[in-house]
């Protein structure tokens, strides 16, 4: 069934697979679904790799994710320009990292990119109530956010500077049980 | 506790600097201006002497409210700025030059892990670690072009596998990724045809390449069988995590069925259909009843135990003298059964065992870790979102719950809450006892149930006919595994645990008692009562429909209660607008534990009960497991809601399959072992008719095989001095405490090496805040000097003004 599909070389689709953590039927179904996101904007022929961009509207309503508090910064981290416009690379390369498959390295680096929302490489105190004002979709007082945001920096701020750097982030991201069961999107 | 400093950095503020911003691609330049800065503050600390120690205990680690300027926040000069901008902290996150340098240091270590390191390589470096490849800290600074081929070509140094493994971890973007492929592919092939491949080397290529396709062909292969996906993502979407790992759980449990099933189907029912022995009597007619009695058209079939014939077949005899050992004639593979019965079982036993303790140790690996943060907070905000959740009302329903978790541990907070009262704590130990205490006497009441109706069963004569008067103590049994969870959940009610995980481990421990108990008389009335009973008659084929029987009626009581049961429930709970029941995680796995436990003959560790007994159990688990999954989520779907506090979905796998091992193990081992070397084997069926104990099969082989010769001669050895004599066990067993005592003392010394290393991180952390403000220091009186040599150069602007008037 792969053999006979006219979207992709055969050399693409090897390279996808081996890039990603998706087998060839896998990418092919996703490059439906991304296909079916914007059937006038996207070919269905990637032989000659045309520059199409899913714009952000379109990603984000997508079943997946059109719930997801987070999902306009995941479709920015994973954009080429962070504005949240997606190639059919960003859209694979989203869905593989946020498959069960990523290790947990790798979907800590993106997680931490997602939640640093000024994009500075820290989580800063900003960051973080950004974060829980999402969460809760601003159902706590401001004084409530800044309790939590500060405590939070207490128990994960290793070197006390006020901010979460990436190492920071990892250490305690990796050791926490859920976190590779719930940074998870199934497609 | 920590005292937080907020740096205001206002890079993006200063216009003078927008054309300067350095961008983390300028890492060397400013590297190299750090140094320059560094030098001459030495400069200056030397000629100023005292200052720095002054400094220095001014700065200590406790007393940052003396660095902070005027204004709250700190102030620093533009330069200080640029400096922190490029500081190497702050560009790994972003800079693909730091990403590449790391994986490149990554990538030789992979490929240098199998040999060591080459001592002609170490050239210029006096000393050989591992920092020889690490690119950041080496001085010759390169770009990141130079960067990009030094990784390209160490990536060519690693099999396809290893490359494709490494690929796929760099936090990359795709396209780049596909660039360094192309790139490693391309030089490859260059190399390859420069030099002169040899015929070996290139068929060993293709054997690779063909190797890597089939891997990947047999994977897609996989996906395409992987039952129930996008049944699983409806359930992750709607429920979440806790309850989609109950359904992972079944469809781990069919997958050990299947395993399980596989070589029992090729060497001991296959052999045995196409091979069947004369019947004994007159073929009973087959009427509905035997579908769940497992007894009358199915009693003389491949199901049972007392099908197997004893002899070797397709062994064509000449008549043997003397009733002597048959004399095997030309033509024929002899198959000798009552050995491959008991190999069989053996093999799937071993192999279920590995299975099943690999799972858990990996199970446990990713769910425990060493030095594990109890940070419930910051856990709460980055961990508890659970991303495959699809539907609207179920994302309402996740917010709902992270906000009221923050909310009570804010409440907890702030009342701090400190001893209880005296009085609250005794109520609470009190309650807590009681309903252990009616839970305890629940179980010792269904034991005593149970057990007097065995009794009954077994004084009052068993007639053939009626068949269904034999349902009737796998009914009370069934009955009993009904009502007392139930009552169970009613009385949790009444005690109130901090954590919902703690509700669930009692529950299951509750649970768990009730089920162990009622199955140890079970086999207690089987092996013990019931052989001496049927003294004449085949026992084993009596034990293995009365599995038989207790499987399908287990498997009907579930079907009714799951759709009958939260039906009413869900009805009654609506009425009282409590809103719809949560699915009951633990006793519903708690039921697929039982309900393999009675199955499960091939399992790793230890073959189940039921295999010995009914080889084919394992099949009808199959359809069973499968009807179940189907009813499951119909029920789900129709009559439940999501768990109300969330919980930690990935120790709960975890603890499922270790309840798996352990209690059944266990169970199912002594059983197992007291069957096999104890109980005698009925005379009249069964491929072990004709000897004392069936672990006399495996005895009397040996023995043929120490006449057979001396090239067979070890395993008779094998058999005489560590299967016979205990002295192996002992040792066996003194290896494995010493392996664990070994892994006890790794992770000690583990946790303590985390501690240390936090220690680090914080007295980096002050370290750093330290040589920043002193930076800034050394940048302010920098400033101040050139400002009062400007001012002392130019003339006072307000004589130029005077002058200009006048």
């Amino acid at each position: 069934m792969g053999n006979k599909q006219t979207v992709f070389t055969h050399e693409q689709l090897e390279a996808y697979q081996d890039c990603t953590f998706f087998t060839r039927k896998e990418i092919m179904r996703l490059f439906y679904r991304y296909q079916d996101l914007a059937p006038q904007l996207v070919p269905l022929d990637y032989t000659n790799c045309p520059d199409v961009k899913v714009p952000y509207e379109l990603i984000g309503s997508m079943p997946e994710l059109k719930d997801n508090p987070f999902r306009q910064r995941i479709a920015q981290v994973f954009s080429d320009d962070g504005d949240g416009h997606m190639t059919l690379d960003n859209f694979l390369d989203m869905f593989s990292v946020m498959s069960e498959m990523a290790p947990r390295d790798l979907k800590a680096y993106y997680a931490f990119k997602i939640y640093d929302f000024n994009n500075d490489d820290y989580i800063c105190m900003w960051d973080l109530e950004q974060t829980v004002t999402k969460l809760t979709r601003g159902e706590l007082s401001a004084e409530e956010v800044t309790l939590v945001c500060e405590k939070v920096l207490d128990e994960a701020d290793g070197d006390h500077d006020g901010r979460l750097s990436l190492e920071d982030f990892q250490n305690m991201i990796l050791r926490a049980p859920d976190f590779l069961s719930t940074f998870h999107i199934r497609i | 506790m920590a005292q937080s400093l907020s740096f205001v950095f206002n890079v993006l503020d200063t216009p003078e600097d927008q054309g300067q911003e350095p961008s983390p691609y300028d890492e060397s330049e400013m590297h190299d201006s750090f140094h320059q800065l560094i030098q001459e503050q030495s400069q200056w600390a030397a000629e100023e002497g005292l200052e720095l120690q002054q400094m220095g205990s001014g700065t200590s680690g406790s007393d940052h409210q003396a660095l902070l300027g005027p204004e709250g926040a700190l102030a620093h000069s533009t330069a200080t700025l640029r400096i922190l901008a490029s500081m190497p902290s702050r560009t790994i996150g972003r800079s693909r030059g730091a990403i590449i340098s790391q994986y490149y240091s990554r990538t030789v270590e992979l490929r240098r892990r199998a040999s060591r390191p080459q001592l002609g390589d170490l050239g210029r470096l006096a000393r050989p670690s591992l920092r020889l490849y690490d690119l950041e800290l080496d001085s010759t600074a390169l770009e990141e072009e130079e960067k990009r081929l030094l990784l390209v070509k160490e990536l060519q140094g690693l099999t396809v596998a290893q490359r494709d493994h490494m690929l796929r971890a760099m936090p990359l973007s795709l396209a780049e990724k596909r660039c360094l492929r192309e790139e490693t592919r391309i030089a490859r092939g260059r190399q390859g045809h420069r030099g002169l491949p040899s015929c070996c080397s290139r068929l060993r290529y293709a054997c690779v390449l063909a190797l890597h396709d089939l891997g990947l062909g047999l994977l897609s292969a996989l996906h395409v069988l992987t039952p129930w996906r996008y049944a699983l993502k409806r359930i992750g979407g709607q429920f979440g995590s806790s309850v989609l790992s109950y359904f992972l759980f079944l469809k781990t449990l069919l997958a050990f069925n299947v395993v399980l099933l596989l070589p029992l189907l090729a060497f001991t029912v296959g052999v045995q259909a196409a091979f069947p022995p004369e019947p004994l009597g007159s073929v009973p007619a087959f009427t509905g009843l035997e579908l769940l009695t497992g007894g009358g058209r199915f009693t003389d079939t491949v199901m049972y135990y007392g099908y197997y014939s004893n002899a070797t077949l397709n062994q064509l005899c000449a008549a043997p003298p003397d009733g002597g050992p048959c004399i095997p004639e030309a033509g024929g593979l002899p198959y000798n059964m009552p050995l491959a019965y008991l190999f069989t079982m053996g093999a799937a036993f071993f192999i279920t065992c590995i299975t099943l303790v690999y799972s858990m140790s990996h199970s446990f690996g990713e769910s425990y870790r060493v030095g594990s943060t109890s940070g419930a907070h910051a856990i709460t905000i980055f961990c508890s979102w659970d991303h495959k959740v699809t539907q609207k009302w179920a994302s309402c329903l996740q917010h709902d719950n992270i906000r009221t978790r923050l909310k009570e541990l804010l409440a907890e907070w702030r009342l701090r809450r400190g001893p209880r009262s005296v009085c609250g704590r005794l109520k609470q130990v009190a309650v807590l006892g009681l309903v252990w205490l009616l839970c305890l006497g629940i179980t010792l009441g269904c034991t005593v149930a149970v057990y007097t109706f065995s009794e009954f069963m077994i004084e009052s004569p068993v007639p053939a006919e009626p068949e269904g008067a034999l349902l009737a103590l796998p009914l009370v049994v069934c009955l009993l595994n009904l009502v007392a969870p139930y009552l169970y959940r009613c009385l949790a009610a009444l005690e109130r645990h901090d954590s919902p995980e703690l509700e669930v481990y009692v529950a299951i421990c509750r649970n768990l008692i009730l089920k162990t108990v009622i199955l140890g008389i079970l086999c207690y009335h089987w092996l013990g009562r019931r052989v001496g009973a049927l003294k004449d008659q085949c026992w084993e084929n009596f034990v293995g429909q009365e599995l038989y029987r207790l499987m399908m009626m287990d498997f009907i009581f579930t079907l009714l209660d799951t759709v009958f049961g939260e039906l009413v429930w869900r009805l009654v709970s609506e009425k009282r607008r409590r809103g719809r029941p949560e699915f009951d995680i633990a006793r519903n796995v708690l039921e697929l534990i039982y309900g393999q436990t009675l199955t499960w003959p091939s399992s790793p560790p230890l073959p189940r009960l039921g295999v010995l007994f009914s080889p084919l159990l394992p099949a009808m688990q199959i359809i069973k497991l499968v009807l179940l999954f189907y009813v499951k989520k119909m029920s789900l779907m129709a009559n439940c809601q999501a768990p109300r506090r969330p919980w930690l979905a990935s120790r709960m796998s975890t603890v499922f399959i270790s309840l798996l091992c352990f209690p059944s193990f266990l169970g199912a081992a002594v059983f197992l072992c007291y069957a096999i070397w104890q109980v005698k084997p009925s005379s009249l069926c069964g491929p072990f008719r004709t000897l004392g104990t069936m672990y006399e099969a495996g005895k009397v082989w040996v023995r043929r095989l120490e006449k057979g010769g001396p090239g067979v001669s070890w395993l008779p050895w094998i058999h005489q001095y560590l299967v016979e004599k205990t002295f192996p066990i002992y040792l066996v067993s003194a290896l494995l405490l010493a392996v664990i005592y070994l892994n006890i003392q790794v992770v000690k010394g583990q946790r303590k090496v985390i501690c240390l290393l936090k220690e680090q991180i914080s007295n980096e952390g002050e370290d750093k805040i330290f040589l920043i403000n002193k930076l800034h220091s050394v940048y302010e009186r920098k400033e101040k000097s050139r400002a009062g040599r400007m001012q002392e150069a130019a003339p006072p602007p307000a004589l130029l003004t005077e002058d200009q008037d006048t």
